[in-house]
């Protein structure tokens, strides 16, 4: 039978007290679509101190092959604590959808 | 079969959780649940009971280390009363809704305020919808028989719900009772070892106690509801092999002289034993009374409820705590919400009463009945009324 989608489930296809039995499948789940605003870097002012990388709480920000960093917005709530923590003020948060 | 013994109550508690080879013990102490888990410590430390034994900082606490030995599938056992049921009482949904079978004795205690460590049932009654499996006990034999069936049912693959066995503060947990315990052969060939289908086990990892946002909660909620009502099959099936084992037969509703009574007298709990005596004398008086005690609370015994009272006239319903601001007793408007719909159903009469350990005696309720009835016959049963109260 083809995996249902999570909003798919009915009860009866929940496990027995709703036990999760496939590890790790909390990536699956989908924390962007709580955001209102996302961040945006400005690659003249980034040191590649990679603070916003340490400071993430959902470990959303990576590092790009030219050592830049950027936010996964799959993940990303966009809680603001990068551009927060930036020391060289290189992330803004702008409104979603602008 | 062991031989008869007396025995305080709470100590045939212990000895039930011992007889069952508890794993786990995490306890807090609470006036009158207090020699449950003093016993068992003493049990394990003298080396009668090979279970850790996990002393906490509170009944929060208490719960929340229940739910981790349980998932790790360690036979887990506790025991609490009153303030300290409602300590937990946000733990206790997760226990149910996680379906971990945690078994927990609760001596009934009223609430505070005013500060009260006697018994009655606003506890219980202020953890109806926690999603426990509940069984009320009448006197030290049930007490032991029916901790021991509650670790049967609870772990029972087809059940999987933690369940509390009630027993009356002071009333019942203190009390030196005969009875007969069980031989531990007896015990080890009647109640299987634990084995929780989703042990917590770092080699076969698993999530429990996930959230549930707003698109999976109302599914979730529907298969807990649909799996704790389906589980009376299995309490009726293990409280007959109890019985074929045994001797000793338990069910949801019990009846005693309950044959062509016009009159019923509902109760829970200890005072079912002095309302029988209740019943006896007016019996001899000729008056047609009988009694009906209500052994599951949850999930609640509807058919069996409405199969016990259906014929009687009057029904009345001793509550021994309040819905403040509310229809009075909490059980007597379950009872009325049972019955509703039937066609044929007898007129209710509420009475609340036996609040903070105040006793009731026979003579008590020889007047509920007889006071009871002439409400009924003047139909003034929308009211309920406090017994005992001074006004």
């Amino acid at each position: 039978m083809p995996k249902k989608a999570p909003e798919e489930l009915t009860w009866r296809d929940l496990e027995i007290g709703c036990a999760v039995l496939e590890p790790g499948s909390a990536s699956e789940y989908k924390t962007g679509d709580w955001r209102s605003r996302q961040p945006v870097w400005d690659f003249t002012k980034c040191i590649k101190c990679s603070l916003c990388y340490t400071y993430c709480p959902d470990a959303s920000v990576h590092q790009r092959d030219d050592g830049y960093y950027e936010a996964n917005l799959y993940y990303c709530k966009g809680c603001s604590i990068c551009a927060q923590e930036c020391p060289t003020s290189a992330i803004h948060m702008i409104e979603e959808g602008e | 079969m062991a031989k008869r013994v007396g025995m305080e109550v709470s100590f045939a508690i212990a000895e039930a959780a011992k007889l069952a080879r508890s794993e786990v013990i995490a306890a807090y102490p609470i006036t009158p649940q207090t020699h449950i888990v003093e016993r068992l410590a003493e049990l394990v430390a003298d080396g009668e009971l090979d279970a850790e034994y996990i002393p906490v900082e509170s009944e929060h606490s208490v719960m929340s280390a229940c739910l981790g030995s349980s998932a790790v599938g360690a036979r887990t056992f506790t025991a609490t009363a009153g303030q300290g049921l409602e300590l937990m009482h946000e733990v206790l949904f997760v226990a149910s809704s996680s379906r971990l079978p945690v078994v927990m004795a609760v001596a009934n205690r009223a609430i505070s305020g005013p500060l009260n460590v006697w018994g009655d049932h606003s506890d219980v009654m202020a953890t109806r919808d926690c999603g426990w499996i509940q069984i009320f006990t009448e006197n030290g034999q049930e007490a032991f028989d029916l901790t021991l069936c509650a670790f049967r049912i609870a772990e029972d693959h087809r059940v999987l719900f933690p369940t509390m066995v009630h027993l009356d503060g002071f009333h019942l947990s203190h009390m030196v009772e005969p009875l007969y315990p069980l031989e531990q052969a007896e015990v080890d060939d009647f109640l299987p070892p634990y084995h929780y289908p989703f042990a917590l086990d770092p080699d076969k990892p698993v999530t429990l106690g996930a959230y549930g946002p707003p698109f999976i909660y109302t599914e979730a909620k529907k298969a807990q509801e649909v799996a704790l009502r389906s589980t009376k099959e299995v309490i009726l099936e293990v409280w007959r092999e109890f019985n074929r084992r045994f001797g000793r037969q338990y069910s949801p509703v019990e009846t005693y002289a309950s044959e062509g009574a016009d009159t019923l007298l509902l109760t829970m709990g200890s005072f079912s034993e002095t309302a029988k005596v209740a019943v006896d004398r007016l019996r001899q008086q000729g008056e047609k009374v009988g009694q009906v005690r209500l052994r599951l609370w949850r999930p609640f015994p509807f058919e069996e409820l409405q199969q016990a009272v259906r014929m009687a006239k009057t029904l009345i319903v001793l509550d021994r705590s309040l819905s403040v601001g509310g229809p009075g007793g909490p059980v007597c408007s379950e009872v009325k919400s049972a019955l509703y719909h039937l066609k044929e159903r007898p007129q209710i009469v509420s009475f609340v009463g036996g609040l903070g350990g105040r006793d009731i005696s026979v003579a008590d309720f020889e007047n509920m009945v007889r006071k009871g009835q002439k409400l009924a016959a003047q139909g003034a049963t929308e009211y309920y009324e406090m017994i005992g109260v001074r006004e």
